[in-house]
């Protein structure tokens, strides 16, 4: 019981922790990065509430498909048009 | 402090965070971030609001299910829109486009 | 706060906010919070218990998992309006059509345009992860009836599939063709069938008659996860692939 609900304190401590770094990181793929480590955060607190429907959907979209959806977006936002053609796959 | 309550707190401290962030973030991905954080915070009231004791309410579930994709769908548009911006117009303060 | 946008990285930051309208945000936020807590603490319990209702009406949905009897039966018409959202968003992003795609196929080997060498290994790992998900996407559509799972996470998986396909470099898609369009659509197109022919049969819109119930919520979760997944593909590659030099991609 006591191993649970500090469980439970520790990752809703370290979610706070990771959206506060998130938004404060001086880079924006460090922020991209962070807000990952969170979303993924966020599936074993799905876990917890018993919401395993929501943990896999998260797990895949939230965590997942966002961060590359944000990398890729970065990636053509803040390089230039000279920089993409020489690197024209991979997100870096 | 119940888990419940516990996380219902998590996700409102959560919520003003990406708040926050929204507000006073300058970068169009560091904005839409914390847009996704708020999101997740009510998410995060929802489905702590969804437990009763022993019992899980679905329905609540169902929503942030449907909230999830409706959220990734959104972030796309307005990634794509940045994008549009960027490309045709070039640049966004006083440069002129080329 | 919203006009000057930065969407270069280190750019000049004019639109940045003084220290002093920070620290009156940050109180007011505080502020809002303290009292959401406060409202939440102070509203006790949930009134009406919706999910002794879900449990006693279950039997009745065709489907064992409570959370995919809310999504494809009880609150179905929430379900519907959701795919036709992802429609609106697929056919804003959606490439213009070219008439020289007309005999492509969907997926093809990209020899030609790529000038790096793909990697070997991530190609080694995505001939056994990429089949891998797309089993693992299916059979989180099948067991979805009665445990976790259900259409928006296989969608998701197998969507995740194609996202590390494009990753890898080596094969392309050609979001041009008009196989794109039809499968995009075609979950909205048949779950509004599914839903006029009930209507049309039994009178009530999206009520499904019991002893079809399960047929009926497979027909149309496989459909829409054919129709998710094509649409969050869509929205990686076109994100993806905006500034790609012409000729590979029209943009």
């Amino acid at each position: 019981m006591i191993i649970e609900s500090m469980m439970d304190t520790l990752l809703a401590g370290g979610v706070i922790l990771l959206a506060c770094l998130s938004l404060s990181a001086r880079q924006v793929f460090t922020s991209i990065v962070l807000y990952v480590c969170l979303g993924l955060l966020a599936t074993l607190i799905w876990v917890r509430l018993n919401a395993w429907d929501v943990a896999i959907a998260e797990a895949a979209i939230g965590a997942g498909l966002t961060g590359a959806l944000l990398l890729a977006a970065w990636r053509q936002l803040c390089f230039e048009p000279s920089d993409q053609t020489r690197e024209s796959n991979g997100v870096s | 402090m119940s888990q419940e309550m516990l996380y219902c707190a998590a996700g409102i401290a959560l919520f003003g965070i990406g708040m926050f962030g929204v507000i006073v973030a300058t970068h169009i991905i560091r904005k839409l971030i914390a847009v996704n954080i708020m999101g997740i915070a009510v998410f995060m009231v929802l489905l702590a609001t969804a437990r009763h004791g022993a019992v899980t309410d679905p329905i609540p579930h169902a929503m942030v299910l449907t909230g999830i994709v409706v959220a990734v769908a959104g972030t796309a548009l307005c990634l794509w829109l940045a994008l549009q911006i960027r490309l045709l117009g070039r640049g966004t303060k006083g440069e002129p486009p080329r | 706060m919203f006009l000057k946008l930065e969407f270069k990285e280190n750019q000049a930051t004019s639109g940045e906010l003084s220290t002093t309208t920070r620290v009156l945000l940050a109180i007011a936020i505080v502020a809002l919070g303290t009292s959401l807590i406060y409202a939440i603490l102070s509203a006790g319990k949930a009134p009406p218990d919706l999910a002794a209702q879900v449990a006693e009406k279950l039997d009745l949905s065709g489907v064992g998992n409570p959370v995919t009897a809310v999504l494809l039966n009880f609150r179905s018409y929430d379900t519907l309006l959701e795919v036709a959202v992802l429609l609106v968003v697929a056919v804003a992003i959606m490439p213009p059509r070219l008439s020289s795609s007309a005999g492509k196929r969907f997926l093809f080997v990209n020899d030609t345009h790529n000038p790096h060498v793909p990697d070997p290994i991530l190609l080694n790992l995505l001939k056994w992860l990429v089949p891998l998900a797309i089993l693992l996407g299916g059979y989180l559509l099948w067991t979805g009836a009665y445990s976790p799972g259900g259409a928006f996470q296989a969608a998701a998986v197998i969507a995740g599939a194609g996202v590390a396909l494009s990753l890898g470099g080596r094969h392309k898609f050609a979001w041009e063709i008009s196989g794109v369009r039809l499968a995009s659509s075609l979950g909205l197109l048949v779950f509004v069938t599914v839903a006029a022919t009930n209507a049309f049969i039994t009178g009530t819109t999206l009520q499904y008659p019991i002893d079809h119930a399960s047929t009926l919520i497979l027909l149309v979760e496989t459909f829409t996860t054919v129709s998710i997944a094509t649409i969050l593909l869509l929205l990686f590659a076109q994100l993806k692939s905006l500034a790609d030099p012409p000729g590979e991609m029209h943009q």
